[in-house]
């Protein structure tokens, strides 16, 4: 008995000593886990705070709206449209396969264009988006709106998209968007930080020059998301901003009578106002419908335009490059007379050919133009004439006076990147690129505008109008900016040594359209009001035979590839001009009989437009 | 003399018995299940759904069954210790061969009326076992080889049953159990502290013979960032939920974490995660002192026993009880790797709180007839 109770006692000892043990156990893991719990919710909780916020916001954003160009009376020509689009989110259909032949029997979708919707919707999440269509006609939708009933989960949409209400018109000047690609969306920023899967950037032409200030920004909705990610609830919607709309300088209707002038031509365009820079039309033809690319251009298309031998993917107004032919001849007379080579009086006789350095040189004019001067070469483009002014006159005093009129480098400077020089070739230049010295013979063919010496149809306008606004510096732009205001420009940077040289120069000019024996007389305008001048071009492109010489074909008994390109520089009103024009027509033939008459159109219509864009110009001053 | 007096004046009545209860540990459940099925409702998305429903009958009927253990003698529950271990043995072994598997695991037996998870039962069944095999045995007899080889049969038997199934966690967590009355029984610091150094020593091996999602659950606690969207996923958004609570929490329903789906097994093993998330610091300092309260009390019972059974017991369970809240909210705070060991009355699952509620019948038992002895 004894023994027992003393072994209780000593087991009641033993079991209380062990549970004052545990118990101070327990006490410490207590403030443990307190202290855990101190940690993360009180001294870390901001960072868990963000965390959580992280996992259950999310942000989707939408495709910004783009900015529109419109050109200078407000016309539209690249703006944005409601495209009516299909779209299914998986999960809310009942029957899939059901909704999905049904609506390829309603769409008459193609095998190829099935297979490539269902692989789209392999590729997201059933409480994703599926974008069956995205540019429905108006018939098929509202066929699709009238199926509904059937077409349990098929969302008809509304949504926005770019639009070319001019088509081909604009093609080469505002370019195209399209699908941004993984160059475009690493080689600039803002597309980097707009872009949303199916966003469409500009490829080429300003839509590509102003991405920046077109794309605008996106519309953000912020969704609480569960840990599948399918949204909760929308807690916030910021709206984006449109992209800036940029007005061009351009004059629709002209540019659309420059299309239509080179309709199956292939050649450029461009008009331009002789005292702002303000291009008023530039136009490559052939051209293309811009609105294929919009929504991918199908395979049939694109070798359509990729293979046409005209090539209406090259922008020949920018890219271009041109030998001048006789259009060059107003620089070769003005860089004589500048330099002092010869004066108004100089003659010389042409009796159809000319032998210098051992070489035959021949004048256009078999028979010969006899005594000419300067003011009668001009007039007749008498060949012989200029041979021997380029001869006195030397490549490099040519060339110095070509540079300065914008001839040989590029016109918009980083507008385009598509953008080329053309060539005006110095002594200098032949021995850095060529490793050669300089031929006094291609001295006397760059005075005709033939050999190494290449042009851009825009250099030539520019430089035509450079003559024409009395000799001064202006600088072509596309785009109404209001910083610099479309207003001539006070003071002018005179690119003439002697004003009257110029007077000279223009005068010449002006008798080669105005005066019998010119060499466009055929497409003047008496009308004083519409009264231009303009200097014709004929550009070998290649080099003729003696035979071909003797034979003398007519144009169309050339092969297209051979024959010459016709080219047309002008300026007008004479009396008081404003505007000057390039014409080329690629194996056009005649400058004279195929570019020549195209100006008389151009003229008539841009001197009748002066006044209305005159008056927006006004009205736009006295609103301020 | 005295003793025989107490003795005869120990039948109590049903009065007596009523004012014996402990009513602050009773207060402390009952408050423990109101906030528990607040949480389930939560759980439910702020709905009375299943889980809520299902969590609220389970506590109705389990505390009711556990008042009405505690009328019932004490020495009625050291008398049936064996049976019941044996019984639930026999469930184990039952499970082990008719069991239902779900989610890899076979820890289910059909009873009919009822899916029961025995292992559940044992942690509380090992220690009525346990604690009736000490009592009567002296002290000088606790450290003998008989002893201890018998008590380690006891608790490796269901250990094994258990790891079977697999589940490790609940292996462990029954092993922990067994343990605690081993300590409290007075077995020699010596053999704790060899077992621990073994235990150490032979970490690396036993990791080399876990089964390779055990082993994930390991490397997974060491680096949750690893894999954050795999095996990591739940420690870490565990304590994205914890952490973002804050001081006053997210809010009574207004859990982001749990609410949007992004908290695993919200219902069971991290159900005081999303407590923690919606009623922050504050709350889950409060949850902790209910518990604290609740462990106090069946230790303070324990000390007023005067039945060595019951006394072991209490102590014991009052241990097990602490660890198995410990273990569940170390794993779900990031400080223990992923075991799957619910907490207490606030997880969702019948066997689970079942097996709690026997105990704190017990315990009640034991208070209610603390000067009783047991022969």
């Amino acid at each position: 008995m004894i023994n027992s109770s003393s072994d209780n006692v000593k087991k009641l000892n033993s079991i209380n000593r062990r549970m004052f043990i545990t118990g101070s156990l327990k006490f410490f893991v207590m403030i443990g886990i307190v202290s855990r719990l101190f940690f993360l919710q009180i001294k870390e909780n901001k960072k868990y705070l963000t965390l959580s916020d992280k996992n259950r916001i999310r942000e989707w954003k939408l495709a910004p709206v783009r900015g529109e160009f419109h050109d200078y009376f407000g016309n539209v020509i690249a703006g944005n449209f409601e495209a009516y689009q299909l779209h299914v989110i998986p999960e809310q259909v009942e029957d899939f396969r059901y909704v999905i032949y049904r609506l390829k029997d309603l769409l008459e979708l193609s095998d190829k264009e099935f297979k490539k919707v269902l692989k789209k919707k392999n590729e997201i999440k059933p409480w994703e988006t599926l974008i069956v269509s995205d540019n429905l006609s108006w018939q098929k939708f509202s066929k699709i709106n009238n199926h509904l009933y059937d077409l349990n989960g098929v969302k008809p949409v509304i949504s926005i998209s770019r639009n070319y209400p001019f088509k081909e018109n604009f093609t080469h000047l505002i370019g195209y968007v399209s699908q941004a690609n993984q160059d475009d969306i690493e080689s600039t920023q803002a597309i980097k930080k707009n872009f949303v899967p199916g966003l469409k950037v500009g490829k080429v032409g300003l839509e590509k020059t102003f991405e920046e200030k077109l794309i605008g920004t996106n519309d953000i909705e912020r969704y609480e998301v569960n840990a599948y990610g399918r949204r909760i609830s929308q807690l916030e919607f910021q709206k984006g901003e449109k992209g800036k709309t940029l007005r061009l300088t351009i004059d629709t209707e002209v540019q659309k009578m420059a299309n239509e002038l080179l309709k199956d031509k292939a050649g450029s365009i461009c008009v331009m106002d002789i005292y702002t820079g303000a291009v008023i039309a530039m136009h490559s033809s052939p051209s293309f419908d811009p609105n294929l690319f919009v929504f991918g251009i199908s395979q049939d298309d694109w070798q359509l335009i990729r293979n046409d031998p005209m090539k209406p993917l090259v922008n020949k107004t920018l890219q271009g490059n041109y030998s001048p032919g006789s259009t060059i001849k107003p620089i070769v007379a003005l860089s004589a007379l500048e330099n002092g080579i010869v004066n108004t009086n100089f003659t010389v006789r042409c009796t159809g050919k000319t032998e210098m350095y051992g070489q035959t040189y021949h004048c256009w004019k078999k028979k010969g133009h006899g005594y000419v001067s300067l003011r009668n070469a001009m007039k007749q483009s008498c060949d012989t004439y200029f041979y021997e002014v380029a001869r006195k006159l030397g490549v490099d005093k040519l060339s110095e006076t070509a540079k300065k009129f914008g001839l040989g480098e590029k016109v918009f400077g980083d507008l385009f990147d598509i953008e080329k020089r053309g060539l005006i070739p110095s002594t200098q230049w032949k021995k850095n690129a060529l490793g050669k010295g300089w031929l006094l013979g291609e001295t006397i063919i760059t005075g005709i505008g033939q050999g190494y010496i290449q042009t851009t149809p825009i250099q030539l306008c520019l430089m035509t109008a450079q003559i024409a606004n009395g000799g001064y510096k202006i600088y072509p732009h596309l785009v109404v900016d209001d910083k610099v205001k479309d207003q001539p420009i006070d003071k002018f940077t005179p690119l003439y040594k002697n004003s009257k040289n110029i007077k000279i120069v223009q005068d010449a000019i002006f008798g080669s359209t105005n005066e019998v024996m010119g060499t466009s007389y055929r497409s003047r305008i008496d009308n004083p009001k519409y009264q231009f001048a303009g200097k014709t071009g004929t550009a070998q492109v290649k080099k003729i035979t003696e035979e071909e010489r003797e034979l003398d074909l007519k144009t169309f008994e050339i092969p297209y590839e051979q024959r010459d390109h016709a080219l047309y520089v002008a300026f007008g009103p004479y009396k008081n001009p404003r505007y000057a024009l390039s014409v080329i027509v690629e194996h056009g033939g005649n400058g004279s009989t195929t570019a020549a008459p195209m100006a008389t159109k151009l003229f008539k219509l841009i001197i009748d437009r002066h006044k209305i864009r005159e008056s927006l110009r006004n009205k736009k001053y006295l609103e301020i | 003399m005295y003793q025989h007096t107490r003795l005869t004046t120990n039948r109590l009545g049903f009065f007596q018995k009523f004012r014996n209860f402990d009513y602050i540990l009773l207060v402390c459940i009952l408050l423990l299940g109101f906030i528990s099925l607040a949480t389930m409702y939560s759980t439910d998305g702020g709905e009375i759904k299943f889980h809520t429903k299902s969590h609220f009958t389970k506590l109705a009927v389990f505390t009711l069954m556990m008042l009405v253990m505690s009328f019932i003698n004490i020495k009625y529950w050291f008398s049936i210790g064996y049976l019941a271990y044996v019984a639930v043995v026999g469930l184990l072994v039952g499970t082990y061969l008719f069991g239902i598997t779900s989610s890899g695991s076979q820890r289910w037996i059909n009873l009919y009326f009822i899916n029961l998870q025995p292992s559940e039962l044992m942690k509380i069944f090992i220690i009525v076992c346990l604690a009736k095999f000490f009592h009567r045995m002296k002290l000088e007899n606790v450290n003998s080889i008989y002893t201890i080889l018998t008590s380690l049969i006891i608790i490796l038997l269901p250990m094994g049953l258990v790891i079977v199934q697999p589940d490790l966690g609940t292996a462990v967590l029954i092993a922990i159990s067994g343990i605690a009355v081993l300590w409290f029984a007075g077995i020699n610091y010596k053999y704790f502290i060899y077992t621990i150094l073994g235990f150490i020593i032979s970490l690396p091996f036993v990791i080399a013979f876990l089964k390779p999602y055990q082993k994930l659950r390991v490397l997974t606690f060491l680096n949750p960032d690893k894999d954050p969207l795999g095996a990591g996923y739940q420690i870490i958004q565990s304590k994205i939920a914890v952490g973002s609570g804050g001081i006053f929490g997210k809010g009574f329903l207004k859990g982001t974490q749990s609410y949007l789906e992004f908290l695993p097994e919200k219902h069971t093993d991290f159900i005081f995660t999303l407590f923690s998330e919606e009623f922050g610091f504050v709350g889950s300092a409060i949850l902790l002192v209910i518990y604290a309260i609740i462990i106090y009390r069946i230790v303070a019972i324990g000390a007023s026993s005067r039945s060595y059974f019951a006394k072991i017991f209490c102590y014991s369970f009052g241990a097990a009880i602490f660890v198995f809240i410990t273990i569940n909210m170390s794993m779900v705070l990031g400080l223990l790797p992923i075991v799957g060991s619910p907490l207490p009355i606030m997880s969702y699952g019948g066997s689970s709180m079942l097996a709690t509620m026997i105990g704190f019948g017990i315990v009640m038992s034991a208070r209610v007839h603390n000067q009783q002895l047991i022969a």
